[in-house]
């Protein structure tokens, strides 16, 4: 099993690696997965008040198709609104990179961390302060 | 280094030139079948058999005639297992193996169960990966006629107690078989000493070809049956039809004479090469777990787990390096290694497990650019995991509330 080339620059290459300050405002943080499934991401959205996607930050543990599925992500959703990333399908990610049948369960844990994410900024952007302290 | 590195041993060897040059004259100038009783080509063939069983008897301190040669341990193991429990059925119809053994013994006693001819006792092992001869003694009933373990474990590389093992099932009247495919040519294996009555092992392990390997089947003391799985022309004393693979018996036979020739020297260097990498690798990285035992261990054997970083991702930061990993995300069925789980190894351990094979042909440079290349992929990747982030920062990891569907 060759990797793609698209996945091989995704691991090379990763976009937008890292984390936001602890202390950053208007950030969503969304980890889906679980150490033992070998695949955990964590996707972190800076969203305006208006609800666009500013800035993207991820973590991934799990094998070079999970690290290249979450990369796009973030290159993907900067610009969108919450509503239009709320739509993104992982199918979208399996054509970008040419993933195999059995590496699609990655593509559908990078749609499910934009979701975790954007639903935790609702949840703080809502509960204020307090609602902040909840996620890690 | 521009050429890739291969550290993956256990999987497969090259074969040795030596081998392949003894090999050649069997293909196109003494091509003859071995059993053509009648001319020069046949007895040609059938002399260079001989000698290739003397070969591999002198090695494991066997006879000549109790080598059976097979298309290699698969067949082997099968031979043996189901061979045993058809030939012996009214004598009794129980097993009893390791949790860890080889797909080849494990799936071979799955069907055995499931048509209904055996009952299998899986022992398990301990954290080490290393059976508890006791257990196997606890596990006898009046109805078990084979024991089956392997001698070293292809995954974390444990080596079994064999020699104990051996007693119990003399002293209970019980056949002994052993897997020795990764140990043979790289271990002592003296089948007299270790009490073994029937022996599997393979040429692609020992710097010899593919498709072909061996059983060991004793001929005295006791005097071992069973019942061929391959039927026709009565080939190997009516164990295994099969017209002898001539060029590939040839070549298991010379790589087991090299084989003993180099074995205490080239096991000296392999595990003097195994723990140099081993410490530089672990004085460069914190979080690092070694599977299977520490020194009752093949010498070119180390499994390491690199927490937080996922096997398959490491495999693609290595990638002009040759090794495997017990990850979910490299098996063909997405489960990770029944192995690891076998010793008690965690399944978020399991998918950070990385398997180095050493072998002959491998160098102290390609040790040390191996190390460094691991040193800097598991460092890139562990700045990118967020589990390593969340550990840092003191996250209880077994306790969080992971997100799962």
């Amino acid at each position: 099993m060759a990797y793609s080339d698209k996945v091989l620059d995704h691991y090379e290459n990763p976009r937008n690696v890292g984390s936001f300050a602890k202390d950053e405002p208007n950030v969503g943080t969304g980890i889906v997965g679980a150490p033992e499934c070998g695949d955990v991401m964590k996707l972190q959205l800076k969203i305006s008040a208006s609800g666009i996607i500013e800035d993207a930050r991820f973590k991934t543990f799990g094998c070079g198709s999970a690290i290249a599925s979450s990369s796009y992500v973030t290159e993907l959703i900067k610009g969108k609104t919450i509503d239009e990333a709320y739509a993104i399908k992982n199918t979208q990610i399996v054509e970008e990179l040419n993933l195999p049948p059995v590496k699609i369960h990655c593509s559908v844990l990078a749609e499910d961390a934009i979701k975790a994410a954007v639903s935790d900024w609702k949840t703080r952007k809502a509960g204020g302060p307090e609602a902040a302290k909840k996620v890690g | 280094m521009t050429r890739l590195v291969y550290m993956d041993n256990h999987a497969t060897t090259p074969v040795d030139p030596r081998v392949l040059e003894a090999m050649l004259p069997y293909f196109t100038e003494k091509f003859g079948n071995a059993a053509s009783r009648n001319h020069a080509f046949g007895w040609e063939a059938e002399a260079a058999v001989d000698r290739a069983r003397e070969q591999i008897a002198k090695l494991i301190n066997a006879k000549a005639k109790e080598i059976i040669f097979t298309s290699g341990a698969t067949e082997s193991d099968n031979l043996a297992l189901k061979g045993v429990v058809e030939f012996y059925k009214e004598k009794g119809n129980h097993i009893i193996t390791v949790a860890t053994e080889h797909k080849a013994i494990l799936d071979t006693c799955k069907a055995l169960e499931r048509k209904g001819l055996v009952t299998v006792t899986y022992l398990p092992i301990d954290e080490c990966g290393v059976v508890n001869p006791d257990d196997v003694r606890k596990a006898i009933t009046d109805k078990t006629i084979l024991i089956s373990i392997m001698q070293a474990n292809n995954e974390i590389g444990t080596i079994q107690p064999l020699h104990e093992i051996g007693k119990i099932a003399k002293e209970k009247g019980i056949l002994f078989h052993s897997d020795a495919t990764q140990g043979v040519g790289k271990l002592p294996v003296d089948v007299e000493a270790m009490g073994i009555d029937l022996m599997s092992f393979s040429a692609h392990k020992i710097y010899g070809p593919k498709g072909i390997g061996g059983l060991y089947v004793r001929a005295r003391n006791p005097r071992v049956r069973l019942a061929a799985q391959m039927d026709g022309g009565g080939h190997e004393r009516g164990m295994r039809s099969g017209t002898l693979n001539v060029t590939g018996i040839v070549g298991l036979g010379k790589a087991c004479e090299l084989a003993g020739e180099l074995l205490e020297s080239e096991s000296e260097r392999i595990l003097r090469m195994r723990e140099r990498l081993r410490q530089q690798i672990t004085s460069a990285l914190d979080e690092v777990y070694l599977n299977g035992h520490p020194m009752q261990r093949l010498p070119g054997n180390l499994n390491l787990s690199f927490a937080f970083v996922e096997g398959e991702s490491l495999l693609m930061g290595l990638k002009d390096i040759a090794v495997s990993s017990g990850s979910a995300c490299t098996s063909a069925t997405l489960e990770p290694s029944y192995v690891l789980r076998a010793l008690g190894v965690g399944d978020d351990l399991a998918h950070t497990s990385i398997r180095f094979g050493l072998g002959r042909f491998n160098t102290d440079e390609e040790v040390d650019y191996v190390a460094e290349r691991v040193i800097r992929e598991v460092t890139r990747l562990r700045e990118m995991s967020p589990l390593y982030e969340m550990a840092k920062e003191g996250v209880d990891l077994k306790n969080f509330n992971w997100a799962r569907d």
